[in-house]
């Protein structure tokens, strides 16, 4: 298949007779040829420069003490071996893990309801659809600086919480070490659940409406309905959500940047936050590319889940 | 399906709830703002709404910060973007779907592998390499790491795969080169794609935050998140400004998505679908 279009390209050139128009034919087929790549260039120029070569560079980088200060030296694998001893590298990637195990399961299975809910044709449905999804035009910031005022010691959130009888004391979500990360989590559910409604809707709406009725017919009841046919046929959405979430997950940033700066006491700061701080507060570039290179092996193995489980599914 | 009364009712009721949940936020955000100076906003209970709404908060971020310099940067740098993104990606779409070339797996396997390294990763030597570009402080600079997604690359080739090939070679009979036929002929009938490739790439460019804080330590050149960001650092116990600047950044989105809802939610349907 590679040398056919070189082929077909050429042929005519080839089969052309008498010199000078052979001649012309023949330039013609290559830039002929050419154009495919001319077409790819732009993407493959960019996609090169800002995505390629710099993983190249960081898997090399990591391998060096790089700091932009001093000349760079080749360590080898010290810096993983640096990782490995390194406490604070051990929490932000117990927090991401702890991320992903609590903040996936809810993004997977919540949204569903919600594209149920949203799935169907009542008066103003597509406005309830479009408020859904507010929050995930808002930009991370914008929601992080948001949730941190509905947070606050004498919040919103705990006047509710205090005036419906569910806590007797303000709850200090963003400054009580037990509570940060959770109450970071939520904000990123927050923020996610209108995003992946949206999936599970498009899933929802090619489920063929005549299996329903046929069950309706059978008398069978609506959560009889959601059992076993609903949730079945939405497995390749629910594969989506489930790998696009954890992938999500792993690369938090924003909300903690923005709410608790990774505190307190370190209790929300994840692996992205470690990277960044690493990288452009404390300059040790060498060090910051060893954890990225640790966040993309990491990323990896869900992205391959994620092939797999497609691959079965589909 | 024919829903009971009763279902119908329960039905809103779970809607109203959940709307609640997502714009209770902004519009706590949004009493906040319009609270003036003389008003407590620790009030115990509460105000939900504004004692005297006033519109103080919104005057006084847009004359002590540059707010309508952030706005303008964030619209140039979303343009640029996304305007940059649907040409190359559905450039590079084309040979990918149509054309039969030498190495054309290989380049296709090597973008698709490229969409599952996490940007967190490249930040440090994409920082570098911008440095030794002079992109620091620039439109370019934040433009380019966006101007063409391999996510992009992927729809539109989606979406050229599924126009009928008749169509092409009758062109081609007519006498018009890959170029014509790609603007003529293909680009017309996947505007829908576009559309969402456009919508997508909006959302993820108007939204970011990370690239513009590495790339650039001069406030000329901030996007509204950053400008937000800097806000909340500079009166960071003064929630009213804060507010105000936060509800100032979101009302350009907000606009842009309610006159375009369509292609959001049925953009990122499509997106789901095929992406």
């Amino acid at each position: 298949m590679l040398s056919k279009s070189n082929q077909s390209a050429l042929a005519p050139a080839l089969a052309a007779s008498g010199r000078a128009p052979r001649r012309r034919v023949q330039v013609a087929g290559l830039v002929r040829a050419l154009v495919p790549y001319a077409f790819l260039l732009p993407a493959c120029a960019i996609i090169g420069a800002f995505v390629l070569y710099p993983m190249l560079h960081a898997i090399a980088a990591s391998l060096t003490d790089y700091n932009m200060i001093t000349e760079s030296n080749f360590v080898g694998l010290d810096n993983y071996a640096m990782l490995l001893e390194d406490p604070f590298f051990w929490n932000s990637l117990k927090n991401t893990l702890l991320y992903l195990v609590f903040v996936v399961p809810v993004l997977v299975v919540a949204p569903i309801f919600l594209a149920m809910l949203v799935n169907n044709a009542l008066p103003g449905i597509k406005m309830f659809r479009a408020i859904f999804y507010l929050p995930v035009i808002t930009s991370l910031v914008v929601t992080g600086l948001i949730w941190k005022w509905v947070y606050e010691e004498q919040g919103i959130l705990n006047y509710f919480l205090l005036s419906t009888g569910i806590t007797d004391n303000p709850v200090a979500f963003l400054t009580d070490p037990a509570n940060a990360l959770f109450s970071v989590m939520a904000v990123t559910v927050w923020t996610g659940l209108g995003y992946y409604m949206v999936i599970y809707l498009a899933g929802l709406q090619s489920i063929p409406r005549h299996l329903y009725e046929a069950a309706e017919v059978e008398g069978v009841s609506k959560w009889q309905q959601t059992i076993h046919i609903t949730i079945p046929l939405l497995k390749p959405s629910i594969a989506v959500v489930a790998v696009m979430s954890s992938i999500a997950a792993m690369k938090v940033f924003e909300e903690v940047y923005v709410m608790t700066q990774g505190g307190p006491l370190d209790a929300t700061k994840t692996l992205v936050y470690f990277i960044y701080q690493s990288a452009f507060e404390e300059f040790e570039m060498g060090y910051a590319a060893a954890a990225g290179v640790v966040l993309f092996l990491l990323t990896l193995v869900l992205s391959m889940i994620n092939l797999f489980l497609l691959r079965k599914d589909r | 399906m024919k829903h009971s009364a009763f279902a119908i009712v329960g039905r809103y009721l779970a809607l109203a709830g959940v709307a609640v949940l997502t714009m209770g936020p902004f519009l706590w955000l949004m009493s906040t703002a319009l609270k003036s100076g003389s008003e407590n906003i620790f009030a115990y209970p509460p105000a939900l709404l504004p004692e005297s709404p006033t519109l103080d908060n919104f005057v006084r971020v847009l004359e002590t910060q540059p707010f309508m310099l952030y706005l303008k940067n964030s619209a140039l740098v979303a343009l640029l973007s996304v305007g940059a993104n649907l040409l190359f990606a559905s450039l590079a779409a084309y040979p990918l779907a149509r054309m039969n070339f030498r190495g054309k797996n290989l380049i296709f396997l090597v973008l698709l592998s490229s969409m599952m390294i996490p940007f967190q990763l490249l930040m440090i030597p994409v920082y570098d390499i911008a440095i030794s570009l002079g992109l620091q402080n620039s439109y370019l600079g934040l433009v380019l790491p966006h101007a063409c997604t391999a996510f992009g690359v992927f729809l539109m080739r989606q979406a050229f795969l599924g126009i009928p090939r008749a169509l092409e070679e009758s062109a081609m009979l007519e006498g018009l080169n890959r170029l014509q036929i790609w603007w003529h002929v293909l680009i017309p009938l996947v505007k829908p794609s576009l559309a969402t490739l456009a919508v997508f790439s909006f959302i993820a460019v108007w939204g970011d935050f990370l690239w513009p804080l590495i790339i650039l330590d001069d406030p000329s050149y901030y996007t509204l998140p950053l400008g937000v960001n800097r806000l909340a650092n500079t009166f960071s116990m003064d929630w009213r400004l804060v507010a105000a600047g936060a509800i100032f950044s979101i009302v350009p989105i907000l606009i842009v998505f309610i006159f375009s809802q369509k292609y959001f939610i049925e953009g990122a349907m499509r997106g789901a679908v095929k992406g």
